[in-house]
């Protein structure tokens, strides 16, 4: 870990020099090994927290979203916080599967499974929060599907909220097949080697009869760089296309075109944080250190460095065109988003999300996991502020004076938003278990020795 | 919690009976037709060889099984580059073709709305649910075609399955397969060319 180092003698991905037997021990054997105490242990208590949550959404479903604290002039609350919140976490899932990939940046095949795994359990949890918030869930279907009805009614497409069904559920699907499309090739070493009888049905089903033929990985190989390519703008249009919810109204604090670039770098940004806080857990509890090594973690470390200083100077180019515009609402939004009623809000979303990233400068922070855990925490709960500062302050304080309020959420928006926690983090740990959680096939692929050397030809 | 011999390339004599051992009992139909000869290798270097070799003698119905995709490997087994992406450009453009129609019917033709006076169709409101609804359809398309068109999978039953030594072709061994359906194919000419380029426990698989 000294200084200079030549290019040539780069830190090996994987530690211990495993052979490829190794490998599919290594990581089968999480799935081979019977589910502990620890483990079921940690599903009840998820589960009841998703339960506890999964409650309170049958009661705004059954009353409906008077209960919770959402007011008049601030109408969109935790519920679009949330959504946005969960749908920015998904996003680091894409970004090391899909964009690491086509860098050629081979670290990622230790932690793409999972933060895949990550995307779409997040997008699930961010998928319920505006179906929720349409109120009539029962009746929303044509509201945000176009399907031939009755009423012969179509759904909207001048509006950003549709574009985000589209958006969204594109995105959900996408990142399934991507998922599904690596799982394969694992669910076949799982088959052949699994004792279980159930188990190893499942994974012979889900394995489709995978072989491991040469003919059939050149069109795999195809097939995953067009997923990869498919997937890079895809991510970057996702949360462009949520931005567009707020940028596309004419509210101060939201009408700018700052807001895709800025959001998709947020996004990244949360995602990373939330990978982070995971893999430290699960590295630790499964005692992946060979496999997720320091060098994984520095890396994204890196990333989180260079999108929190993105992020910071988004903050900084809005209140220079909010003066620079001259425009005295838009001012007036700014200087109220830092001084007025939500003033710590904003200021604990500046020293989550600007200050605390800034320890990654800093090498051994870098590769300490205390303080890369803690600061993954602390960059979670600045996202989710710096979307709650966006949706409250721009609302609270509209345009007439008379209509001004403040906003705090009901115990039933705490709820549910808990609650998705706990669906997170009980798919999380279902999916840890029983599924591949490190890409095998691509492990082996990158292992030192794996692939020939062309320079005979 | 002690590393199992599973890490060692394959060796066994023991693989007849360690088969049936794990699948079921040896199928009371079976006869002595030959089904393939397999050979393993465990260096990528000597199986890209090899697979230059085997094509190079003439043979098409063969194929290399191995746990990851060993890069050229393709290449020097002769196999032309896929067709998928023509596929995925299809889905794309259906897609695309699907999104503009959707906002267009729907928008003037089918039940036209005036919303805030806005343009009932105009391809910039329409853009982002073009730009999904091509990703949507390009990565099913991709991901459909590629496995059941291309790979022929899925494949309930494969009859190389009861070869040990080729279950672990998704684990750490580079299995050659030359099938008996080629038409060069006799069991002493592939038994040979396989241990002449250097397979380990080369051996007949019988129907």
């Amino acid at each position: 870990m000294n200084g200079v180092k030549s290019e040539s003698v780069r830190e090996p991905l994987i530690l211990g020099n495993p052979s490829l037997g190794d490998v599919s021990d290594k990581i089968a054997g999480i799935i081979e090994s019977p589910p502990t105490k620890k483990f079921w242990a940690l599903v009840t208590i998820t589960s009841i927290i998703a339960l506890q949550g999964l409650c309170s959404v049958a009661y705004t479903v059954w009353v409906g979203p008077g209960v919770w604290g959402v007011n008049n002039p601030v109408g969109w609350g935790w519920a679009i916080t949330n959504f946005v919140w969960w749908i920015g976490i998904g996003h680091a899932g894409t970004l090391i599967s899909a964009i690491l990939f086509l860098f050629r940046q081979k670290w990622r095949t230790a932690i793409n499974r999972s933060a895949e795994a990550m995307t779409i359990f997040a997008v699930m949890c961010a998928g319920l929060f505006p179906l929720l918030h349409t109120g009539r869930q029962w009746i929303a279907a044509y509201w945000l599907l176009p399907y031939p009805n009755q009423m012969q009614m179509w759904t909207n497409f001048r509006s950003p909220l549709e574009w985000d069904v589209f958006a969204v559920s594109t995105y959900f699907t996408v990142s399934l097949v991507f998922w599904y499309t690596g799982l394969v090739p694992d669910f076949a070493t799982m088959r052949n080697r699994i004792k279980n009888v159930l188990g190893r049905n499942l994974f012979s089903f889900f394995s489709l009869g995978w072989t491991g033929s040469t003919r059939n990985w050149a069109h795999y190989e195809m097939a995953y760089l067009i997923l990869a390519g498919l997937s890079t703008p895809l991510v970057l249009s996702v949360h462009s296309i949520v931005s567009f919810d707020f940028a596309v109204s004419v509210i101060p604090g939201w009408h700018t075109t700052i807001f895709p670039p800025y959001f998709v770098a947020g996004a990244i940004f949360s995602g990373f944080a939330m990978v982070m806080t995971l893999l430290i857990i699960a590295r630790w509890v499964l005692n992946l250190h060979d496999f997720i090594t320091l060098k994984h973690l520095d890396n994204m470390n890196k990333i989180m460095l260079a999108t929190g200083m993105m992020v910071g100077y988004a903050y900084a180019m809005e209140f220079f065109i909010a003066a620079y515009s001259e425009n005295p609402y838009e001012q007036y939004v700014f200087l109220n988003r830092a001084f007025g009623d939500y003033a710590w809000a904003y200021w604990s979303m500046v020293s989550c999300n600007v200050l605390v990233p800034q320890i990654f400068w800093f090498k051994k922070l870098r590769r300490s996991i205390p303080a890369m855990f803690v600061a993954s925490l602390l960059i979670n709960v600045g996202m989710w502020f710096e979307r709650f500062v966006i949706i409250a302050t721009s609302l609270h304080n509209d345009f007439i004076p008379g209509s001004w309020d403040y906003y705090s959420p009901s115990w039933v928006e705490v709820s549910i938003y808990v609650g998705t926690m706990g669906i997170f983090l009980t798919l999380f740990l279902l999916f840890a278990k029983f599924v591949p959680m490190l890409a095998i096939s691509e492990v082996k692929g990158v292992m030192p020795g794996a692939q020939p050397k062309h320079d005979h030809h | 919690m002690e590393e199992q011999t599973l890490t060692q390339p394959v060796k066994s004599e023991s693989a007849e009976t360690e088969a049936s051992a794990h699948m079921e009992q040896p199928d009371a139909r079976a006869t002595s037709d030959p089904l393939a000869v397999m050979g393993d290798f465990v260096d990528p270097n000597e199986v890209t060889d090899a697979a230059r070799a085997i094509h190079a003698a003439g043979y098409t119905d063969f194929d290399i099984y191995t746990p990851y995709p060993v890069h050229g490997l393709e290449k020097a087994m002769g196999m032309k580059k896929t067709i998928l992406p023509f596929f995925s450009l299809g889905g794309a453009l259906f897609g695309l073709g699907n999104a503009i129609f959707l906002q267009w019917w729907t928008g003037t033709l089918h039940y036209p709305l005036n919303i805030g006076g806005k343009p009932f169709f105009s391809p910039w409101f329409g853009m982002p649910v073009m730009f999904e609804l091509t990703v949507l359809l390009c990565a099913l398309t991709t991901a459909v075609v590629m496995f059941g068109l291309l790979c022929k999978l899925p494949q309930w039953h494969n009859p190389f399955q009861k070869d040990a030594g080729f279950r672990r072709a998704v684990d750490d061994t580079f299995v050659v397969v030359i099938e008996a359906k080629d038409q060069r194919f006799t069991v002493d000419s592939a038994t040979n060319l396989l241990e002449k380029l250097g397979a380990s426990n080369v051996r007949l698989v019988n129907v």
